[in-house]
């Protein structure tokens, strides 16, 4: 018996049922706190995947391991940066995979501090932003994955958490 | 009264830029305004001149905020000046660990101007 690893299986914790609404709720609150933004739930169909050029993705490790990911298109990332920064007119290019980065590491903050047992044994990595077309997101995470599709001035917005087992 | 003058420290610029505003959406009259985009930087702009309040992220590249607190404590220019975390980790161990060190207070991300001001407000009111 590996004690190390013995203690981390009884420290690990497992996705339920309540995860997906904590999640969704997770993403909303932001929005609304930090673009005073409602978001719509989208009902997403089982075959749909999520789709846009754009993604953030946080890490976690810990007694929960895996990836948070936010995806949509250039153009919802520039509107919630802009939206974000207060601004009038065109955001700095720059500062657009920086805002969905933020938000990224916002939600996950947001929803790790919603389940108790999270909140003190996860950590979060520093985002990273991939943006193009012409990918697929392939997760190596062998687990769950919970996704949340919402709705964003009439633009879907996909938030993942792909949960290594 | 001496207008504050205010580092914040964090990875994002976005949210620097956004930390600043809710500062003075909160109806905060600041002086000069700096940034810092990790420790390393931040200790450097410490170097350079007193500041009358800090605002540090944690989870940042380079040097995170909770080194950054622990060699700030130690520079003389530093002696005084509040330092407060804004922070997505909702991590009690690392706000505790960052307040043992000598960080003021918290702030989680996503936060309103409203908090920031019930935050930093009383920090400032002791300069006055
Ligand atoms: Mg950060």
């Amino acid at each position: 018996m590996n004690p190390a690893l013995d203690s981390k299986i009884q420290n690990s914790v497992r996705p339920d049922a309540t995860w997906e609404p904590m999640l969704e709720c997770a993403v909303k609150e932001v929005f609304q706190i930090m673009l005073q933004a409602e978001l719509t739930t989208i009902a997403k169909t089982a075959e749909e995947v999520s789709a846009g050029d754009t993604t953030a993705m946080v890490g976690l490790a810990g007694s929960l391991c895996g990836v948070m990911s936010i995806r949509c298109s250039s153009q919802t990332a520039e509107s919630v940066a802009g939206r974000m920064l207060g601004s009038v007119g065109a955001v700095n290019p720059s500062e657009v995979p920086d805002a969905l980065a933020e938000i990224c590491n916002m939600v996950a903050g947001n929803f790790k501090s919603k389940i108790t047992r999270l909140a003190d044994n996860c950590m979060l990595s520093v985002p990273t932003v991939i943006r193009g077309e012409d990918y697929e997101m392939v997760t190596i995470a062998d687990g769950e994955q919970i996704v949340v599709c919402v709705g964003y001035e009439h633009s879907p917005i996909w938030v993942t958490l792909a949960v290594h087992s | 009264m001496k207008r504050p003058r205010v580092l914040i420290v964090d990875d994002s610029s976005v949210m620097r830029k956004i930390i600043e505003r809710s500062l003075r959406q909160a109806g905060l009259d600041l002086g000069e305004v700096v940034e810092a985009g990790n420790g390393i930087e931040a200790l450097a702009a410490v170097r350079g001149g007193v500041f009358d309040l800090i605002l540090s992220d944690i989870n940042m590249p380079g040097m995170d905020g909770i080194e950054f607190l622990r060699q700030l404590v130690t520079l003389e220019e530093a002696k005084g000046t509040p330092v407060v975390m804004v922070t997505t980790e909702g991590s009690e161990t690392r706000v505790v660990e960052a307040l043992s060190i000598g960080a003021k207070g918290y702030i989680r991300k996503p936060f309103t101007p409203d908090q920031i001001k019930e935050r930093v407000s009383p920090l400032l009111e002791v300069m006055r």
